[in-house]
Formats: structure tokens, C-alpha cells, sequence
């Protein structure tokens, strides 16, 4: 059984839809990477999970989150405070919004230990350190005294990182997590927490919009567009054998440096903004495989070959990248 | 001077640039005394015309403040930018200005650059009006559907205004207007830094297709290593302000031990070729107590008391080739 299972999760904001349907699954030790446009809706399923839509003034409108056998949706507060942070972690994209700026760094870690885990004072800090030295964060002892503002933008995110881990979660929800940070920084704390993540058997939900990071890191992959799931589909299939064609397109789109000049064009056309979906398949006005009937009925997410895909036209996307090109 | 830099400027570079510095002081506060930085110390390179020399290198590291020196948006404290084998510096103004038409700049931030209040038409006709440029109303009707055509964009939104634009369209409209005044040098700053990689990819072959049709030039500065990789015939690695190496094109291995690690930290989009990254030690120094040797040494797998003491100076490994380290890989 999947540890967390997201089935038809459709979530409103006022009078917008921004979701619509989300299905996917993260089985227990998986890394599911999670991409999509800015706006596709990969935050907001994160928070969903959270359980923090009412913070947005957001609610789920249908659809069941089950993590571990608890149905999520209908958890009350005081339980799912309880889960939040302990056996579900969030590492968000700016590590400010995590940290209290006038709080030494390793009392944050620490209180992490104290109260999820009941730990002695002692016991939490040894805790810490421990932790931090695994994410690699020189002289861990000495940087557990200090404040936020004295730490580079990427330690401070591995701090982040470690009072995640310091709870013991058994998932891990990652929305961007190093996107505010120089290449060789983020390409570190990646590396760094995959190969924790992997050690210690944890489920990690990465949400990106790096493909690289996806090719390089993750088991499967849902890809998320206009708030739907285009396609769902294990690592080697996104990019073999991709079975939605805006999966094959956000593929070509990753430029290659054995590449033909001049072939890498980019998909026509605009993000469309939740303010005004398109209707039928929300992907219809950009692409190439358009049927009739896609500007009006909607697709349903349907298996294809290994994996899922909600598109009427059924292709082999392998055989069309040829064809294309 | 001049027949010294004829003599290094073969005639197939647009743009050279030498020595080129630019230094800032923080004004000291109550108990701290002011202190010097270079946020570009000594930056020399060449520019081939028709190419696309890539910048790369850490956030901070003078990329910007490189690419407003070559436009000479801002005064350098020493050295030299030539355009067309021409100093910017002995030029006078009013020649200055006319070669400004040459040389302009497209930003990462398209809504920076485009006042929200103004239509698109008002953004395109600025840089003509700033170059005192007259235009009579039929030439500027056709002007105005030949650049709005030439990136992609439908005469109809002439009269929209940015909040109307997606992100791609204001990058467009950035780029039109710096092609207004029929530029033959583009220095593209992080230009797709802020898009969506569909949108980014559209870009780029925008770029592309406008530097065959009219023959441009490119200095592109970008956090994006494969996009770098892709696009440029030139890669320059720049460390604290320094150049530490430049590569002769897009698949020449780095041999200085940072550029190798900036190359390295790219993850390839391919789940068939997993590869760790390497992983590092040290934090970068700050810019304000650069140590006496190579700036890298703290981090440097490779590093020898050499490295500690003097810096290595950038020197050509292979033909333009150019490396700056005591013991390249
Ligand atoms: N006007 C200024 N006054 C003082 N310091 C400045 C000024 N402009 C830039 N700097 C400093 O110069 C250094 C280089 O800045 P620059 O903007 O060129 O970096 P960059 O390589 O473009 O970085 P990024 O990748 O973040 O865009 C930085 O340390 C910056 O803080
Ligand atoms: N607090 C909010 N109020 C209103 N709309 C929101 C809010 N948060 C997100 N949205 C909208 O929901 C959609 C999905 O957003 P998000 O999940 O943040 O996308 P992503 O993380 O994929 O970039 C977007 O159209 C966004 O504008
Ligand atoms: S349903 Fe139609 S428009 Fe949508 S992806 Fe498939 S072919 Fe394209
Ligand atoms: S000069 Fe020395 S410290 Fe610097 S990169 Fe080369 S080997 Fe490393
Ligand atoms: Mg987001
Ligand atoms: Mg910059």
C-alpha cells in the first residue's frame, strides 16, 4: 500500500479552481518528483497534504488524502498538528519563511527533538549536531549557537533541511527547496539530501521545475499542468517514452549541448492563468497533436503503456519525437 | 595605447575588453571602517563577432556589474572596453551616443525595463526618442509592426500594456526594444531567468533566429549551465570578480578546479546517466577579505601551499583556451 495517496483532489480558492482532480501516489522509500509551470498547482498540493489550505483561504472541494491508512481530508486540527512536522515534513523554497530570525539556529533544531520526540535538552542537541554533520554543514557544533543572519543562503536552507529531518519524518515534501540558490549550492544540498533520503529509506515528494534534477534523482514523476495531472509515470518512461505530449515538449525544451543549433523552439503559445482555463484539455490551444474533440471534452487520466496520461489522442510519443524531428 | 590594443584585437572581435575594474566601498558604520571590494577585478576578454560568448559563475560574482561596465552603463575604477577596436573612454560624448545604438542590453527582469504605465508602443518608441531619433508618423507605424513582427508578437498589442503581457511576451517586447535602434551587440543578462522552461526554450530560439537574420553579436550572461552549453560558442567562468577561465566552445572539459565544479553541478537531464555530484567543503570567501592566493584555494580538492600564496594568473593552455590556476586538472 502507498504511504500517501491523493485520489481526485480538487481544491478552491474563492471563486478559483486551481486544482482539479490530482491523483498520485508515493510508496514508502519513493522519490516522486513533482513538475508543472509556475502556477501548474505543485504548491498547492503540497500545502493540501500540509493540511494548511485554510491558512490561504483555500478548501478542499473533492477527493480523499490518505497518509498511511488516515484519511487527511477529514483529520481534525489538534491530530494533524500532530502529524504536521513529525511523520510529514515541508522544506519550502525560502528558508526564511521556516526560520525565526531571533532564535540561535540549534534551539530550532533542538525544539524539534524536545517536543516531537521528547527528548532531554541534551539529548536533542546531541541530536542536532548529529544531523547537521550529516547534511554537511562545517563545524556543526559551532554554527548550532549561531543566529540565521550569520549563515549563507544555503546553510541556512540545509538548516532547514536538518530541523525536517530532526522529527524523524517518514515523508518528505520538498517545494523547491534549493530554486533561491547559486548552482553549485543546489546541486549540493540535492545531492546531499537524496542520498539521506535513500540511507535512511524516507519517502520524498520533490517538487521542481528542473528536469535535470528529476532525470537525476527521482523513481517517478507526476507532471502537472494547468492544476491537472497530464501524466504519471515511472523515471525512465517521462523520458523514453513519454505518453502526453506536453510531457514530450517540456522534454525537448531542455536545451542539450549535443544539440542542432536552432532546434530548440520551446512550446508555442502562453501558461494559461486559472483566471481563464481553456476548456476540454487545458493543454489544446498549445499543441501539436490537437484532436477535435480536445478543445471540448475534457481527457481523462487513462493508463498508457506503464504509466497514466489524460490525453484523447492515444500516441506512442516515442515514435511521434521521430516523426518530429 | 591605441596601436597596443589594435596589436591584441584581432579584427574578428566585435567587443575586447581589458583590465577592466570596477570597485565599491561600503561606507563604514559606527564601530566598522569603510571597505573596498571589486566587484570585477581585472577582467579581460574578447568578444568574436557573430558569436555567443557565455558568462557564467555564482550569484555575486560580477556577471552584472561586467555587462553594465562592457555597455558602459557605469564608469570603470581602471581599465578598458573596446568596441569595434574603438576605447569607450577616449570617445565624445555625442560619438559615445551614437555608438550607444550599437550596444544595448536586454534584462533578466522584462518588467524592469518597461514602465507598467506605458503601452507597448510608448516602451518601443523610447529608445528613439532618448537617441533623439525623429520619426515621421507613417515610418513609425512601420517600424513600430516590423519590430513587434520581428519577435513574435501580433501588431494588434501595440496598445497593450505589460500587465497584459505573459512573462515570455514583456521578454519579447524587452527585446524589441533593444533591437529598435538596429544594434549589431546584445548583451543578454539571465535573459529567460524568469520564465518557464517552455517559454524559455521559445525565447532562446527567438534569439537564435534574430542573430542569423541580423547578424548579431551576443555576450550572454546565465546561471544555466546547460542552457550555456547549448547556446554559446564561448564559455568565460568568472570566481569573485575574476575571470578564472575561458573556454575555447561549449564542450571543452574545464580544467581550473572551480570552473569544473560549477560545470559538475549541472544534473543532466537523462535518468540513463546518473552521476553523483562532488560534493565540497569550505564557503565562499567574502569579497571584502579576498585571501592572497587563488580565491578558490579554501575549496579546492586540488590546493597546494602555491595556491595558498600567490595567484595564478590566466594564462593560454590551448589555442583560446585561457586558464587561471597553479595546477589545472
Ligand atoms: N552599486 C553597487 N554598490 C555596491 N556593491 C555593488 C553594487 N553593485 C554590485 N555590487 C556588488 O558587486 C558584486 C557583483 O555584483 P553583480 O550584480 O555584478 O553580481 P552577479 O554576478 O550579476 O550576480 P547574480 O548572479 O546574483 O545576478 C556583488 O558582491 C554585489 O553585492
Ligand atoms: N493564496 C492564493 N490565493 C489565490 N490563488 C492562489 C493562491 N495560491 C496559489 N494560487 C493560484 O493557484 C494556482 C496554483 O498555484 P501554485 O500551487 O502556487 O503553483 P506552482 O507551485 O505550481 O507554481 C496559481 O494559478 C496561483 O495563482
Ligand atoms: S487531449 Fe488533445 S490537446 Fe490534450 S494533449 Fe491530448 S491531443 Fe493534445
Ligand atoms: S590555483 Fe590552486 S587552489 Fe586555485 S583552482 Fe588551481 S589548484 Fe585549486
Ligand atoms: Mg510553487
Ligand atoms: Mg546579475
Amino acid at each position: 500500500m502507498a504511504l500517501l495517496s491523493v485520489t481526485d483532489l480538487s481544491v478552491s480558492i474563492g471563486r478559483l479552481k486551481p486544482l482539479d482532480g490530482i491523483s498520485f501516489d508515493i510508496g514508502k522509500g519513493e522519490i516522486v518528483g513533482m513538475v508543472g509551470e509556475s502556477g501548474s498547482g505543485k504548491s498547492l498540493t503540497a500545502m493540501s497534504v500540509m493540511g494548511l489550505l485554510p491558512l490561504i483561504g483555500g478548501k478542499m472541494t473533492s477527493g480523499s488524502i490518505r497518509f498511511d491508512g488516515i484519511d487527511l481530508a477529514t483529520l481534525p486540527e489538534p491530530r494533524y498538528r500532530a502529524l504536521r512536522g513529525r511523520r510529514i515534513a515541508l522544506i519550502s523554497q525560502n528558508p526564511m519563511t521556516s526560520l525565526d530570525p531571533i532564535i540561535r539556529i540549534g534551539a530550532q533544531i533542538d525544539q524539534v527533538g524536545i517536543l516531537h520526540l521528547g527528548l532531554s535538552d541534551a539529548a536533542a542537541k546531541a541530536r542536532s549536531i548529529d544531523i547537521m554533520r550529516q547534511l554537511r554543514i562545517p563545524e556543526a557544533a559551532t554554527v548550532h549557537g549561531n543566529y540565521p543572519h550569520q549563515l549563507s543562503g544555503g546553510m541556512k536552507q540545509r538548516v532547514v533541511i536538518a530541523m525536517a529531518l530532526a522529527a524523524d519524518p517518514e515523508l518528505m515534501i520538498a517545494d523547491e527547496p534549493t530554486t533561491a540558490l547559486d548552482v553549485t549550492i543546489q546541486a549540493q544540498i540535492i545531492q546531499i539530501v537524496v542520498d539521506l533520503v535513500r540511507e535512511r529509506g524516507l519517502s520524498l515528494m520533490l517538487i521542481t521545475h528542473d528536469m535535470g534534477v528529476v532525470a537525476q534523482a527521482c523513481d517517478k514523476v507526476v507532471v502537472l499542468y494547468a492544476g491537472r495531472v497530464a501524466e504519471r509515470n515511472g523515471i525512465d518512461a517521462i523520458f523514453g517514452e513519454p505518453q502526453h505530449p506536453y510531457t514530450r515538449e517540456l522534454i525537448r525544451c531542455i536545451p542539450r549541448h549535443d544539440q542542432l543549433r536552432g532546434s530548440l523552439t520551446g512550446i508555442p503559445g502562453a501558461v494559461p492563468s486559472v483566471m481563464d482555463y481553456p476548456s476540454g484539455c487545458r493543454f489544446h490551444p498549445r499543441c501539436a497533436d490537437a484532436l477535435d474533440i480536445c478543445a471540448g471534452a475534457i481527457p481523462a487520466l487513462e493508463q498508457k503503456a506503464a504509466g497514466f496520461a489524460a490525453c484523447h489522442a492515444a500516441i506512442n510519443a516515442a515514435g511521434k519525437v521521430s516523426a518530429h524531428g | 595605447m591605441a596601436d597596443e590594443a589594435q596589436a591584441q584585437l584581432p579584427s574578428d572581435n566585435l567587443v575586447a575588453v581589458r583590465d577592466l575594474t570596477r570597485e565599491y566601498k561600503s561606507s563604514g558604520g559606527l564601530f566598522s571602517t569603510a571597505r573596498s571590494m571589486r566587484a570585477v577585478n581585472k577582467v579581460s576578454l574578447d568578444v568574436p563577432r557573430g558569436k555567443v560568448t557565455g558568462v557564467v559563475g555564482e550569484s555575486g560574482c560580477g556577471k552584472s556589474t561586467l555587462a553594465r561596465l562592457v555597455l558602459r552603463l557605469i564608469e570603470p575604477t581602471a581599465g578598458r572596453v573596446l568596441f569595434n577596436g574603438a576605447d569607450l573612454a577616449s570617445l565624445a560624448p555625442a560619438q559615445l551616443r551614437k555608438l550607444r545604438c550599437s550596444m544595448q542590453m536586454v534584462f533578466q527582469d522584462p518588467y524592469s525595463a518597461i514602465d507598467p504605465r506605458y503601452t507597448i508602443r510608448r516602451a518601443l518608441l523610447e529608445p528613439f526618442e532618448v537617441q533623439g531619433v525623429a520619426l515621421g508618423k507613417g515610418e513609425q507605424e512601420d517600424r513600430l509592426i516590423a519590430l513587434i513582427s520581428k519577435v513574435g508578437l501580433s501588431p494588434r498589442m501595440i496598445e497593450s500594456y505589460p500587465h497584459q503581457l505573459s512573462g515570455g511576451q514583456k521578454q519579447r517586447v524587452g527585446i524589441a526594444r533593444a533591437l529598435a535602434l538596429s544594434p549589431s551587440f546584445l548583451v543578454l543578462d539571465e535573459p529567460t531567468a524568469s520564465l518557464d522552461v517552455s517559454i524559455q526554450a521559445q525565447i532562446i530560439g527567438l534569439l537564435e533566429a534574430l542573430k542569423q537574420d541580423l547578424g548579431l553579436t551576443y555576450l550572454f550572461i546565465s546561471h544555466d549551465l546547460s542552457l550555456v552549453r547549448y547556446f554559446c560558442d564561448r564559455i568565460v567562468v568568472m570566481y569573485l570578480g575574476r575571470v578564472v577561465e575561458i573556454l575555447p566552445g561549449a564542450r571543452a572539459e574545464a580544467r581550473h578546479h572551480y570552473a569544473r565544479t560549477l560545470m559538475d553541478s549541472h544534473f543532466v537531464p537523462d535518468p540513463k546517466h546518473r552521476k553523483a555530484v562532488t560534493l565540497l567543503v569550505g564557503e565562499i570567501p567574502s569579497p571584502f577579505n579576498l585571501p592572497p592566493g587563488c580565491a578558490f584555494a579554501e575549496r579546492c580538492p586540488a590546493a597546494s601551499p602555491l595556491c595558498q600564496r600567490e595567484r595564478p594568473l590566466l594564462s593560454e593552455h590551448a589555442t583560446g583556451h585561457l586558464v587561471a590556476c597553479h595546477h589545472p586538472a
